[in-house]
């Protein structure tokens, strides 16, 4: 398939703000739906129940919040309103389940209100261990259990060891995948173009996870063959944009700016794994594991000190990086205050970086747009001398 | 001679919590000459008995802001901080914390903080705690003890929650604890302090009932934020916070025979037109400014959700010797801001009927989204279900930019005002 | 005659209103709050008791003429006469206090000598301009001394300062002081002979002189006539440094519900976007305020917004409705951060979208926040009536109107052009309530 029909395909399921992939998707399958908010969720649990896990990360710049300022005061970031107002215009209807899980005090406040304001739908917060011990892991195995028990009464069907693992095996395909196409986009970054990828991810959050994989195949089979000139850009990492997204004229604005984007933390739950789920006797232990041992770093899980930074500067040399752009959303406590700890490591490893917030809904991309680029030029500079 | 004796009374239990401020804030400024550890730890979900059975000092960052805010220092702490590169949307309680740091960590009574040896992270019902903890190690390099308690996302505490916390106050709390301090735990001493916990829970209990009175002897707000000093911070568990409490109830007892109100920094408040329900932390920078314009329209506070922060008793729960880490458990899961969105409505809807009250009003911080962020539609759904008229305004802890007095006070009137009209 | 007082201290204006036993409204007036609140309220007061007597005039008019017509011509000429001799005595003040601000800057005598020649000059001349100013049918430029005085000021003192090199700039720095020197002053005391004044001018016109006995004794009327005021509400941003006790204060929440229950019955929900703030309220069928939302500490969306896009674009407020509605394809404007609107405005306007579309997209964004406060103080209930210094502008009301039955389906609303008055009238009402 031609890249440009690829995209064009993505970009078409980020516009879809009703979800008629997922009523299409439903009614061809007989089977239901999960929506969930950033950042994860053990997606395969639902997979495993032949259910098709969907990611809702709010409105983007397209929806017009009208109800959604009514629930949240002018101080808080804009996912949730933009989120809520979806709700309540009924694009979400078509989700038989929507899942919180614990990232912030916001998204998991958030999940109150939607059992107040939906009282018919499922409702879970998910409340992730934040304590990787032992005592962490038996807890979370416990809350897998009651999810699974959960997802076995929505979808009216019993889920076994065996679907959890071939569901496990869908993801680890995908990741797989995923992994590849960013390691091909870090060695020709200027085959795979940043929106390009972004939309590819995005598409992550929606589509039945077999067809995205499909889909990343097709693409990378397709982008080598395209002419597409090699620029004189600096090789970047962004970071702090794991829940709110930019829009994505922004992130178009980002790489004209003079910037390869070879790592990024958009649309993290969705390569929320280091590595391939581990196959275990038990799936469920599987997933335990996936999460406490082999989890990316990111500002909604705990850290000590002694291990801050350790994952982006791997990250940095891993992908040959030469900056960070923190790109944080407004109003967003995890990756605000995430930020001073990983710019000091950044500061004392001597590896430049700068820093910008926005909404999803940022109008003003100009003004981003030349402190990036004045940002790339001095790296290019710096780097000479 | 009533009233008379009433007021010395009154002053004799704030005299003994400023003693027993001043006295902690001593022993932590000589904390390292004389051995002792210290522990940083947040309010809610704090476990210190189990810190005292250990013989380490508590200090709480939280209250350390707080008592900045109130002393006027906090403005240019936060400044110090956004200098330094944090961010001006996130909370400034974090911020004065990291500003007071940077400026040489001089505690409320102007000694010395002394640097922690453990941080105990007991993240309870607030998502922040997590990154100031992280970030107050990235400073000082010391130890951190991660107990997670998990959130009451369908609004109750399962088997499996407790099991999870006692599992970490066992197997990672405890043990790390011993090898700071160096001393083994001691379950008898814990035991004792417990016991005395609980029976200052009960006095707590007995005095925010009080508030249904009338005149209400008692401001569940302005004034509670004074009455949960002792129990919320370094003192639960010890002897002079159960005496603390004995006095505060001998003295409300007095106050309720003498068919008297709450004393304000401008005396005795008798003369109560409105019974309030107040949701959200009190703004601290200005404070005092902030209580006038409650009594100046005679509303006095009959309960809060604030004071509930640190320990939510009135339901039943208390600590219990017998079950030393069950109930330690149970109570940091039961804090209010652990609790799911329906129940804090259900909770604000049981102070309304219970405490007669005849409005309600959300102070809506900007720092705290854990309290924050639902409380427009609290505000809705407790207009529906009560029938009474919400007032909504909105401060922060300690940032004094975000206090507007000219548009709190206009709202407060109106909203006053509209009481008054709706009655007639 | 006995009435009933309300005063509303706003930011920008203070506005009184005087009511009578009936609670009919009997005068208003309207001044521009300085920085000397008690003047202001003491002006708007003033204003408010002349228009009293006007209309009491009319009413006296009324009866003694069988033609409605000659009525109304009366009182237009009338009303001219009078503005126009209470404008000379601003003026002659005005006069009398840049002399004493020159005096007292100046010490060279011959540079004195100057300017104050100069300023003979251009007084000589505002005297002269000033009957064309005020004449029947002719709404006047302004409510306010300041912006007629301040205007003519300037154009004379621009010729006079190139035709004899003296300094402009001093010309308009001895204006600025002398102006606030007069704007502390009261000139409604003097109304008796401002209508003797307008009296004499029009019974002495050809088309009146039959009716000079009428008229006289009408005027004679209304210049002896005593109001009694028996009790004074107040309310607006600046209520609290009105001399009142308090008892004798409202929110301005109460008195635009019951203000607006009064011109409109029906009135169920209140929207009133001011200067300031924005204000959702909820009224029962007694006009009692049952909910209400104001903006959070946030100022976006109040006409203050307007005022900065107005800066930004360079031009006058006034302007920007009008322009707005001609728009055929509103630009969605994501900001009402006034920080933040004027960098999203320029950029927008640096990708070439046209001005009237972005300011489309700029009104529909101010909406949009009301109707997040609306719906935070409850919805939008029939009748719903609109106020404010926003109501006044067409573009506002047109996008609001849209949002309300897209969002509330068929709801009847009312925007009145007194929506100004709406604080003072409901304090005039509280007023009357207290005491009656």
């Amino acid at each position: 398939m031609d890249v440009s029909l690829i995209i064009q395909q993505c970009e078409n399921l980020l516009h879809d703000l009703s979800l008629s992939y997922v009523k299409e998707w439903k009614d061809k399958n007989n089977a239901q739906a999960i929506g969930y908010m950033p950042v994860y969720i053990p997606r395969e649990l639902a997979c495993a129940g032949g259910m098709l896990p969907v990611g809702i990360i709010g409105g983007g710049d397209e929806v017009e919040v009208i109800r959604g300022d009514a629930y949240f005061q002018s101080y808080i970031c804009r996912i949730p309103r933009s989120t809520i107002e979806l709700g309540l215009l009924g694009n979400l209807d078509c989700l038989d389940g929507f899942l919180f899980p614990a990232i912030c005090d916001v998204i998991r406040n958030l999940s109150g209100m939607w059992k107040i304001t939906f009282p018919q739908k499922y409702v879970k917060y998910i409340d992730f261990p934040q304590n990787f011990s032992n005592v962490g892991r038996e807890y979370y195995k416990k809350e897998l259990l009651l999810l699974k028990t959960d997802f076995e009464n929505i979808a009216h069907k019993k889920i076994t060891s065996k679907d959890l693992s071939q569901a496990i095996c869908l993801y680890n395909e995908n990741i797989k995948w995923i992994q590849k196409l960013y390691d091909f986009r870090s060695e020709k970054p200027h085959l795979v173009l940043t929106y390009e990828l972004y939309l590819l991810m995005r598409a992550s959050l929606i589509l039945d996870v077999r067809e995205h994989t499909q889909l990343i195949k097709d693409y990378l089979h397709s982008v080598e063959n395209e002419k597409r000139p090699l620029r004189d850009y600096v090789r970047v990492i962004v970071t702090g944009a794991f829940c709110e997204q930019p829009p994505l004229a922004l992130i178009r604005a980002l790489e004209s700016s003079g910037c390869y984007i070879v790592d990024d933390d958009w649309v993290l739950g969705s390569k929320y794994y280091t590595q391939n789920i581990p196959l275990l006797s038990d799936p469920i232990d599987s997933l335990v594991s996936a999460y406490c041992d082999f989890a990316v770093s990111t500002a909604s899980r705990f850290e000590e000190s002694k291990n801050k930074g350790h994952y982006l500067i791997e990250q940095i040399k891993k992908y040959k990086a030469e900056g960070v752009i923190f790109a944080a959303p407004s109003f967003c406590d995890p990756a605000l205050l995430e930020r001073p700890m990983l710019q000091d490591i950044l500061t004392k490893n001597k590896i430049p970086h700068t820093a910008f917030k926005y909404a999803e809904n940022t109008g003003q991309i100009q003004v981003i747009k030349e402190e990036i680029g004045t940002f790339a030029d001095s790296i290019k500079l710096w780097g000479e001398t | 001679m009533q009233n008379q004796s009433a007021a010395t009374l009154k002053e004799d239990s704030m005299v003994l919590q400023k003693k027993m401020l001043a006295d902690h804030y001593h022993k932590l400024s000589q904390a390292k000459e004389c051995g002792k550890k210290v522990v940083y730890t947040f309010v809610p979900g704090n476990l210190n008995e189990l810190i005292w059975a250990f013989d380490m000092l508590p200090v709480h960052p939280e209250i350390n802001a707080l008592q900045a805010g109130m002393r006027k220092k906090s403005g240019n702490y936060v400044l110090e901080a956004e200098k330094q590169g944090h961010s001006e949307d996130v909370c400034t309680y974090v911020k004065c914390d990291i500003g007071m740091l940077k400026q040489g960590n001089i505690g409320p009574t102007g000694e010395k903080l002394p640097p922690p040896d453990l941080l105990l992270l007991s993240y309870t019902g607030c998502f922040t705690f997590l990154k100031w903890f992280e970030l107050l190690q990235q400073e000082y390099h010391c130890p951190i003890a991660m107990l997670h308690v998990p959130y009451q996302g369908d609004g109750k505490i399962t088997p499996s929650m407790v099991e999870y916390v006692v599992g970490q106050l066992k197997e990672n709390v405890i043990p790390l604890m011993e090898k700071v301090s160096g001393k083994a735990m001691d379950l008898d001493k814990l035991q004792t302090y417990l016991d005395s916990s609980k029976r200052a829970e009960e006095n707590l209990v007995y005095i925010w009932d009080t508030a249904k009175h009338r005149p209400s002897p008692i401001d569940a707000y302005f004034g509670g934020v004074y009455y949960i000093g002792p129990i919320f911070t370094a003192f639960r568990g010890l002897n002079e916070c159960e005496r603390y409490y004995e006095l505060l109830k001998q003295e409300i007892n007095e106050r309720i025979t003498a068919k008297s109100g709450p004393i304000t920094p401008d005396g005795e408040f008798n003369d109560q037109r409105f019974r309030i329900v107040v949701e959200g932390p009190p703004n601290w920078t200005s404070f005092r400014e902030f209580w006038k314009m409650f009594y100046d329209e005679k509303a006095v506070v009959v309960a809060s959700t604030y004071t509930k922060v640190g320990g939510l008793y009135e339901l039943g729960f208390r600590h219990d010797a017998k079950r030393p880490f069950e109930s330690m458990a149970e109570y940091c899961l039961g804090c209010y801001t652990n609790r799911n969105l329906p129940n804090r409505i259900e909770i604000l809807e049981r102070y309304m009927s219970d405490f007669e009250a005849d409005g309600f009003l959300i102070n809506s911080i900007k720092s705290c989204n854990s309290f924050s962020a639902g409380q427009l539609l609290m505000l809705r759904e407790l207009e529906k279900r009560t029938g009474k008229a919400g007032g909504f305004i909105e401060s922060d802890l300690v940032d004094p930019r975000y206090f507007s007095a000219a548009n709190i006070k206009n709202r407060l009137e109106s909203y006053f005002q509209m009481l008054e009209a709706r009655r007639k | 005659m006995d009435c009933f007082v309300g005063i509303d201290l706003g930011s920008t204006t203070t506005k009184a209103i005087f009511l009578d036993k009936d609670a009919r409204i009997l005068g208003k007036g309207i001044t521009n709050s300085r920085s000397n609140y008690s003047v202001a309220c003491q002006v708007a007061k003033e204003e408010a008791e002349i228009s009293s007597r006007f209309f009491l005039l009319s009413e006296t008019l009324k009866g003694a003429f069988t033609q409605q017509q000659i009525v109304e011509e009366l009182m237009e000429w009338l009303s001219a006469k009078f503005l126009l001799a209470q404008y000379k005595k601003q003026l002659s003040a005005l006069k009398r206090e840049c002399l004493f601000v020159l005096d007292s800057w100046s010490k060279h005598v011959e540079e004195k000598e100057k300017f104050n020649h100069a300023l003979e000059k251009i007084f000589f001349k505002l005297e002269a301009e000033s009957t064309e100013l005020f004449q029947p049918k002719q709404k006047a430029k302004s409510d306010f001394f300041r912006d007629i005085a301040s205007s003519l000021f300037l154009r004379q003192a621009e010729l006079i300062s190139k035709e004899q090199t003296l300094s402009f700039d001093r010309m308009v720095g001895i204006f600025d002081k002398a102006i606030l020197r007069v704007e502390n002053q009261s000139f409604a005391k003097y109304f008796i002979e401002y209508l003797d004044f307008a009296g004499n001018e029009v019974s002495k016109l050809p088309k009146f002189k039959k009716y000079e006995k009428e008229i006289l004794s009408a005027i004679k009327n209304a210049a002896l006539l005593n109001f009694n005021i028996i009790h004074t509400v107040g309310t607006g941003y600046g209520r609290l440094t009105l001399p009142f006790p308090k008892e004798q204060i409202r929110s301005e929440i109460l008195c635009h519900g019951l203000g607006a229950h009064y011109l409109f019955p029906k009135t169920r929900t209140v929207l009133d976007i001011g200067g300031q703030d924005t204000k959702a309220i909820q009224i029962d069928f007694q006009g009692v305020v049952t909910r209400f939302q104001m903006n959070d500490r946030c100022a976006a969306g109040c006409g203050r917004y307007l005022g900065y896009i107005a800066d930004e674009m360079n031009m006058g407020v006034h302007q920007l409705g009008p322009l707005a509605q001609l728009s055929t394809k509103p630009v969605k404007i994501n900001s009402t951060c006034t920080v933040f609107a004027g960098a999203e405005l320029r950029e927008r306007l640096s990708l070439g979208e046209k001005r009237e579309d972005i300011l489309a997209g700029l009104h529909r964004a101010i909406i949009l926040r009301a109707m997040s406060l609306l719906a935070r103080s409850g919805g939008v209930f029939s009748e719903f009536t609109f106020t404010g210094g926003v109501a006044r502008n067409e573009a506002a009301t047109g996008a609001l109107a849209k949002l309300i039955n897209e969002n509330y389906g068929n709801i009847t609303m009312n925007i009145s052009s007194e929506s100004i008055y709406m604080g003072a009238l409901g304090a005039a009402l509280f007023a009357k309530k207290d005491n009656g």
